[in-house]
């Protein structure tokens, strides 16, 4: 391993963990052979992370991302969430989702987007009313809580979609692909923002792209996944400090992670 | 919760774990054929169940006049079988249909296929009229702006005005004028399947992405060939979808067409004097006869659909 | 500019000019006909009519106006001069012509029937539409809807129900007139009884594909929320229904006004636009008929307009009032 780059894994320990998951499988029964979507998989994640699923399509990220919050149930194994099973945790409102698209509805304003899950969650006006606010500033919508979301750009989109799943402060992040769908540099800047987001939050983030500059750049640790079965290849440990610009991308250190990704990613797809 | 796993279809080979009978069983239900049957079922219960009780105070009444004993079982028997309920029991209506159509001689004014045959005669003349007349009306909509703008508007809005209404003054005046039988029927019928045909048309005919009308001016295509080559072909989905459309209102029409005449043949006329008369199971039979046919033709229709858009490749 | 480039052209000049020259010619049309003159120079007049409106109507549609209130204005003005047009040719040539009455009345006839016949057509509107028409309306479509909501916590029950819904919004429902007079009577009850048969099943059909709609993402972002299944009913699959249902308020009430009259034509008490209709003819007074008609129009268009407009304003998010 690499011993530019820290190994602070007993450090994490101390943290404590926040999912946890052991032996899982996911297999879909379908009408030819069954599909083997998540296999033994065995992971800790733990408070403050910012943990990123890459991997080519069919290894399983986004399923496994999807097992976390309880919008698909394993087969076999066993997986916690802050102690408790994703159905629970889920009750719980523990985490925020934000989609591959925005998913905002469109015959809500942003503002009343935003307060989708507290009147659902039951939260007052006025709490209600504050909390838009906040979360509007967090990701540079203020002034914007009026418009529609057709009314947006696709960025802009994702970075309302980011403010509805803060809105109600879980300490659990679940991305899948948030800005798989936008240009690169609308791209770059979000990258940045969100950093600047989870740095400001605190908040234990899972995120799964198939970008591999993005996985390095955000992550504090990397989960490389093959497919056919989704099985985890190899966690790649990433922490090239707090404070990231955009410019970390051309030092060495850097292409050096992103060079073990790429190999893993490379020795875990095989060539068929 | 989540029941997509049932239903991804990865691509694979090799049978699961249930064997084929049990599969075969499983299809079934979480089909169509189940729950169809099931509704139809309890449809049928609540219907006997319904009979029983609409007609339980005239056959009480019938049976008391009668003067002999009877119990629940005689009532009940009664309210299934009498000869003007206020709700015949579906064997009824069977019954009847049987004996107007198998037990009688086709060309007989008393058999229900003749009855059939003459509505059914406008309703399929005023259908394929009108359809023809809706795709050539939507051609020229297509390539003349001035058409597009001065009648399209009204050809939408006639959609909103209960055209049906004028059935019978069309039957009347054309009588006047000694145009009769089937010809004033196959014009309300023409007229009322018009409509669905020139509005649905224009639409599909419109319907290909700009991307592929780019590809067309790319081979200097003329008109004509754009339209055999492209549009015609875009437009099948809405064509067939407004052919449904059109062959049930053209039915309804032809039915309505031969009410005002007092007319003695056709569907829409046994309904009348089955009404007349208070014949309520000639009425039901009638009904169910025109139900029948209006099901038979939409779903020709819908047999059409599927051959030629399978011709064309879609998936099924 | 030469009067022969004037004629063949299609600015605004030539427009104007268009328009001026055909109402002369209706004009003089009319002289005509009112002075008692038939024959050649009464069908030139209205040759020539019919030239100038249809150049004018050309001229219109060629007109590319800018702004959202000039196309607004267009869109309804060329419409309107196209279907004047025919309202003056079809006066020239019944009157022109002398087609009697019983076969075709002129439009001149037809409004002074409408005028002195208010109180009659407004006795039969009231019968028809506002009894019959509305309460069948309100029943079936509110039934339609209940019945999707309630059966849809039971896939089983959408997929057994649906296919029959299908099939029995393509039958002759009409027909059920008879049989709903012999439950209900004669009077406009049995029409609303015709009216709900022929409302529930399109509302029923569109309303459930409608809750249906709703994307796969939405609906798991609701499941994220923790939301009950009440929440994701009135916060999601509603608001996203709303375009479906709307599109079966819309067809519900064309199909409800032609089943009020159509079932009247079965058997009614003497006051009714559909009795009217079949009264009327049975005594050749087809002028009357045509008024009947023409209100049935009315009141048709109109609450189709004011749906449009109740729907533009519930579903004003959706893509397909977004064009460029």
């Amino acid at each position: 391993m690499d011993q530019s780059i820290k190994d602070d894994s007993a450090e994490r320990q101390r943290r404590g963990g926040v999912i946890s998951a052991r032996n899982l499988d996911l297999v879909f029964e379908t009408a030819d052979t069954p599909v083997h979507a998540l296999s033994s998989i065995d992971l800790d994640i733990f408070k403050g992370e910012f943990i990123s699923f890459i991997g080519p399509s069919g290894c399983g990220k986004t399923t496994l991302l999807r097992v976390i919050a309880d919008l698909e149930q394993p087969t076999g194994g066993s997986i916690s969430v802050n102690g408790m099973t994703p159905d629970q945790a889920r009750q719980a409102r523990a985490y925020g989702y934000v989609f591959q698209a925005a998913a905002l509805y469109p015959w809500r304003t942003i503002e009343k987007n935003i307060a989708l899950p507290l009147e659902i969650m039951g939260f007052d006006k006025a709490e209600r009313k504050a909390r838009i606010e906040s979360n509007l500033e967090l990701v540079g919508l203020s002034g914007f809580g009026g418009k529609f979301p057709w009314q947006l750009s696709g960025g802009m989109q994702q970075r309302a979609s980011i403010a509805r799943a803060l809105s109600f402060d879980p300490d659990l992040l679940l991305m899948d692909e948030p800005f798989g769908a936008l240009d690169e540099i609308v791209r770059d800047h979000l990258n940045e923002e969100l950093l600047k987001l989870w740095a400001k939050t605190k908040k234990t983030v899972v995120f799964v792209t198939h970008s591999i500059p993005e996985a390095v750049f955000l992550s504090t640790r990397i989960v490389v996944m093959s497919p056919r079965p989704g099985r985890i290849h190899e966690v790649i440990d990433c922490d090239l400090g707090p404070d990231r610009p955009l410019e970390i991308r051309d030092t060495p250190e850097f292409l050096a992670i992103a060079h073990r990704v790429r190999e893993g990613l490379r020795a875990g797809h095989g060539y068929d | 919760m989540t029941s997509a796993p049932t239903r991804i279809a990865e691509p694979g080979a090799g049978i699961g774990s249930a064997g084929p009978l049990r599969r075969l069983g499983r299809r079934m239900v979480e089909g169509r054929t189940v729950p169809i049957l099931t509704v139809v079922a309890a449809i049928l219960a609540i219907w006997y169940l319904a009979a029983i009780g609409m007609n339980w105070q005239t056959e009480t009444d019938k049976l008391v006049r009668a003067g002999e004993a009877y119990g629940i079982v005689d009532t009940i028997a009664a309210t299934w079988s009498a000869e003007r309920p206020i709700l015949p029991a579906p064997h009824q209506i069977v019954a009847e249909i049987w004996k107007s159509t198998v037990l009688v001689k086709p060309t007989s004014p008393r058999s229900l296929l003749f009855h059939a045959w003459v509505t059914l005669s406008s309703t399929l003349l005023g259908f394929v009229i009108g359809t023809a007349l809706g795709v050539a009306l939507a051609v020229g909509i297509l390539h003349s702006r001035t058409l597009d703008r001065s009648l399209m508007p009204w050809i939408i809005t006639s959609q909103t005005i209960p055209i049906l209404a004028i059935a019978p003054m069309i039957i009347v005046v054309l009588n006047a004028v000694g145009v009769q039988g089937l010809l004033p029927k196959a014009i309300i019928s023409t007229y009322l399947s018009f409509f669905p045909v020139a509005v649905g048309m224009v639409k599909g005919l419109r319907s290909p992405d700009a991307m592929l009308l780019d590809l067309m001016h790319t081979y200097s295509a003329s008109r004509p060939q754009i339209l055999a080559k492209l549009r015609w072909p875009a437009s099948m989905p809405f064509l067939f979808t407004s052919m449904k459309v059109a062959v049930a209102a053209a039915l309804v029409g032809a039915i309505v067409g031969e009410l005002p005449t007092g007319a003695v043949a056709g569907l829409g006329a046994r309904l009348l004097a089955g009404s007349y008369y208070g014949q309520t199971i000639q009425i039901w039979s009638a009904l169910v006869a025109a139900a029948v046919m209006a099901g038979i033709l939409v779903w020709l229709v819908g047999l059409g659909e599927r051959i030629s858009l399978k011709r064309m490749g879609e998936r099924s | 500019m030469s009067g022969a480039r004037l004629l063949g052209g299609s600015g605004p000049a030539a427009t104007a000019l268009m328009a001026g020259l055909a109402g002369a010619s209706a004009l003089g049309a009319l002289a005509l006909l009112e002075s008692g003159q038939r024959g050649l120079v009464l069908a030139a007049v209205i040759a020539v009519f019919w030239l100038f409106s249809w150049r004018l109507t050309v001229n219109l549609a060629a007109l590319e106006p800018v702004g959202r209130a000039g196309r607004t204005v267009l869109g309804i003005l060329i419409p309107l001069v196209f279907g004047v047009t025919l309202l003056f040719l079809w006066e020239f040539i019944v009157r022109g012509l002398a087609v009697p009455s019983v076969l075709l009345p002129a439009p001149s006839d037809i409004g002074v029937r409408i005028a002195n016949s208010l109180p009659i057509l407004w006795a039969d509107f009231v019968q028809t539409y506002l009894k019959a028409v509305v309460a069948g309306y309100v029943l079936g479509c509110g039934s339609g809807f209940l019945v999707a909501v309630l059966i849809d916590r039971s896939p089983f029950l959408k997929r057994g129900l649906l296919p029959i819904g299908n099939l029995v919004s393509a039958l002759p429902i009409v027909g059920v007139a008879p049989i709903m007079v012999m439950w209900f009577g004669f009077d406009w009850p049995s029409k609303a009884a015709v009216v709900v048969v022929m409302t529930f099943f399109p509302m029923l059909v569109n309303t459930v594909a409608g809750l249906n709609a709703a994307g796969a993402m939405e609906r798991d972002l609701m499941r994220t929320y923790g939301a009950s299944s009440s929440q994701s009913l009135v916060k999601l699959r509603l608001p996203a229904a709303l375009p479906f249902i709307f599109n079966a308020l819309k067809i519900n009430s064309t199909l409800a006004l032609i089943g009020a009259i159509v079932a009247e034509f079965f058997g009614t008490p003497i006051v009714g636009m559909g009795f009217r209709i079949s009264a009327e003819i049975g005594r050749m007074n087809t002028d009357m008929v045509w008024a009947e008609i023409a209100v049935a129009a009315l009141a048709g268009s109109l609450t189709y307009g004011l749906l449009s407009v109740a729907e533009r304003a519930a579903t004003f998010w959706h893509p397909s009032y977004r064009k460029a």
